[in-house]
């Protein structure tokens, strides 16, 4: 089985920061607006570098959003950022009306997605914001794994025209994709080969699903792992490709099972190939404080909720 | 140039042109469209800079957004007698498969429009987006935008109100159309707007006031005036004063007219009180 080796830990929303700053030595129509957490969403440096640039609009989502809009006017190519749930559920019919049915070329940046946002607690753990997005008409969603798959990502979509909702999150968490790697939007990336399940992960569950991928390679189960970096628009053929060959499948993501990847899975399996399927995702249920190793124990997100999907989905074969 | 009464024989036949398309489809919004009249009229006829055909980045011209879309009766036949798409397409308004939707949008590539609207409180963070890219582009042109009184209700307005004087967004010239009525009657009744001159200053705004939002020369004099504020580190808002329906008598002075359409013979008395000037489409 193939494995993969963590570099060291490091977050996610770094990795955007990392990719803005280098869009900003490299694409001048690029421009950063942020509501009131230029820190956390690691845009100081682009900031520092290009002021005229970087747009402080202070605690107005709402505005921001518009103004984003406003600027592909004239061939900018706005990146806004702010927290996730600031990001989509605040400012929907903003998204909406002025970005995706106006069709302009936004990149909404979302960090402290799902529940490793950690100890701040439901108020800032949005769990439904997968969904939002994916049900906008035109709006490519992306959520990536790690620190190098974030960079490559943020740099990748600066040059996609339209759209794009990409979210990522707050904890270190295992960075194992290559330094510089491409990144395609919308094509799924086969992390290991395997034939009797698939695990299809999104986000920080990927590495989750890798050690889980090994945990059950031990016990004789060998697993599929898919990287669906992309969530709309979806890879169906790298799906129905891998179920094809191991007839069953588990799904795996830090957002609600209303709404979020494995619905989207779901959907691509009924209309192509009903396939057993379980489901590792929050259910229907708002999140608390905690560090996020608990909370991702708590709500059923770490590797062992994987391993025991796929004990429950073989057995549905 | 046009002369003064060029621009009311057009004022007029916009006029034919909004209770005609509303009429057809039995649906739609005169009541603030025919308030709107001379200053669409005006805008595209003598106040923006415009390049001829469209383009969608519009650099190089002055850029105008419409806030509250439900006015699109107006804006529809002055993009079209102005020559952004042919005078006939206003036969398709609100029907299906038109470039024409009952708000404006974007999505089916009508020229002339920039951004949807009608979820109503967007279009200013639009225009001072728009503004920020000619800053950016060094492009001298203006962003122009109207917006309803009422719809300054919704709270993103004063956030971009607030933005706009922050960060001395002095390409932009921002019109409330001061009609006093909304859907359910009355600014007055429904949320009082309290002093909406005192408010635009207090946010750091520059104000002009043009009482008679309803005659050319006024608004050709109010508008004039708000571009010779632009470039002095303030947005410019005006605050023009209309009368909702104006020019069809019954429609006039009431919120009544706000979301409804003439019947047959209310579209006869309407179009008998503004005769045909440059022909219907």
């Amino acid at each position: 089985m193939k494995t993969y080796t963590n570099t060291g830990n490091k977050d996610t929303r770094s990795g955007f920061g990392a990719g803005l700053t280098e869009l900003g030595q490299t694409n001048e129509n690029v421009v950063a607006l942020c509501a009131d957490l230029t820190g956390s969403l690691k845009m100081d440096e682009f900031k520092e570098n290009h002021p005229e640039r970087f747009f402080q609009v202070g605690i107005a989502e709402a505005n921001m959003i518009g103004i984003a809009a406003g600027m592909t006017i004239g061939g900018k190519i706005p990146f806004t950022g702010t927290f996730a749930n600031f990001s989509t559920g605040r400012v929907y019919d903003q998204i909406r009306q002025s970005v995706a049915y106006s069709h302009k070329n936004v990149k909404i940046c979302a960090s402290h997605a799902g529940v490793t946002l950690g100890e701040d607690g439901a108020t800032h753990q949005i769990l439904e914001d997968i969904g939002l997005m994916k049900m906008l008409p035109g709006m490519t969603v992306i959520n990536t794994c790690d620190y190098n798959q974030t960079k490559a990502a943020t740099l990748s979509i600066a040059k996609h025209h339209g759209p794009v909702y990409l979210r990522f999150g707050r904890p270190k968490v295992p960075n194992f994709t290559p330094e510089n790697g491409e990144f395609e939007i919308g094509k799924a990336v086969k992390l290991t080969e395997g034939n009797d399940v698939t695990i299809i992960a999104t986000g920080h569950l990927v590495w989750e699903a890798l050690e889980a991928a090994k945990a059950l390679n031990e016990n004789g189960i060998s697993a599929e792992v898919i990287n669906i970096h992309t969530i709309k628009p979806l890879d169906d053929k790298a799906i129905l490709d891998s179920v094809s060959k191991t007839g069953c499948v588990v799904t795996a993501e830090e957002h609600n099972y209303l709404g979020g990847l494995g619905e989207s899975v779901a959907r691509v399996l009924a209309l192509n190939k009903p396939t057993p399927q379980e489901f590792v995702a929050t259910k229907d249920t708002f999140g608390e404080s905690g560090t996020p190793a608990q909370l991702m124990e708590k709500y059923g997100l770490n590797s062992f909720a994987i391993q025991e999907a796929v004990k429950k989905v073989l057995k549905r074969k | 140039m046009s002369n003064i009464q060029q621009l009311e024989d057009l004022t007029t036949q916009v006029r034919r042109d909004i209770l005609r398309m509303v009429h057809k489809v039995n649906s739609g919004h005169p009541g603030g469209s025919l308030g709107c009249a001379e200053f669409f009229v005006c805008l595209y006829k003598e106040i923006m800079e415009t390049k001829d055909g469209f383009n969608m980045d519009g650099i190089g011209e002055d850029l105008f957004f419409l806030s509250n879309g439900h006015i699109s009766p107006v804006y529809y036949s002055v993009l079209a007698r102005t020559g952004y798409f042919p005078v006939e397409e206003l036969n398709t308004f609100r029907l299906i498969d038109s470039r024409l939707q009952g708000h404006p949008t974007t999505h089916e590539g009508l020229p002339g429009i920039r951004i949807a609207s009608g979820s109503l409180g967007q279009g200013m963070s639009v225009a001072i987006g728009a503004a920020e890219t000619k800053k950016l582009n060094k492009d001298n042109h203006l962003v122009y935008s109207l917006h309803g009184d009422g719809e300054l209700q919704e709270g993103q307005n004063w956030e971009a109100i607030m933005y706009a004087a922050g960060n001395k967004i002095d390409n932009l010239i921002a019109t409330v159309d001061l009609n006093g009525q909304q859907i359910d009657g009355s600014t007055d009744n429904v949320l009082p707007m309290g002093n909406l001159k005192a408010k635009f200053e207090a946010f750091g705004w520059d104000v002009v006031e043009i009482e008679k939002g309803n005659t050319i020369e006024a608004i050709l004099e109010g508008m004039a005036k708000a571009k010779s504020l632009s470039g002095n580190g303030k947005p410019i808002c005006v605050l023009l004063k209309t009368v909702m329906g104006n020019g069809v008598d019954f429609m006039m002075h009431t919120h009544a007219w706000h979301g409804k359409a003439p019947n047959d013979e209310q579209l006869a008395n309407g179009l008998a009180q503004n005769a045909e000037t440059l022909g219907d489409y």
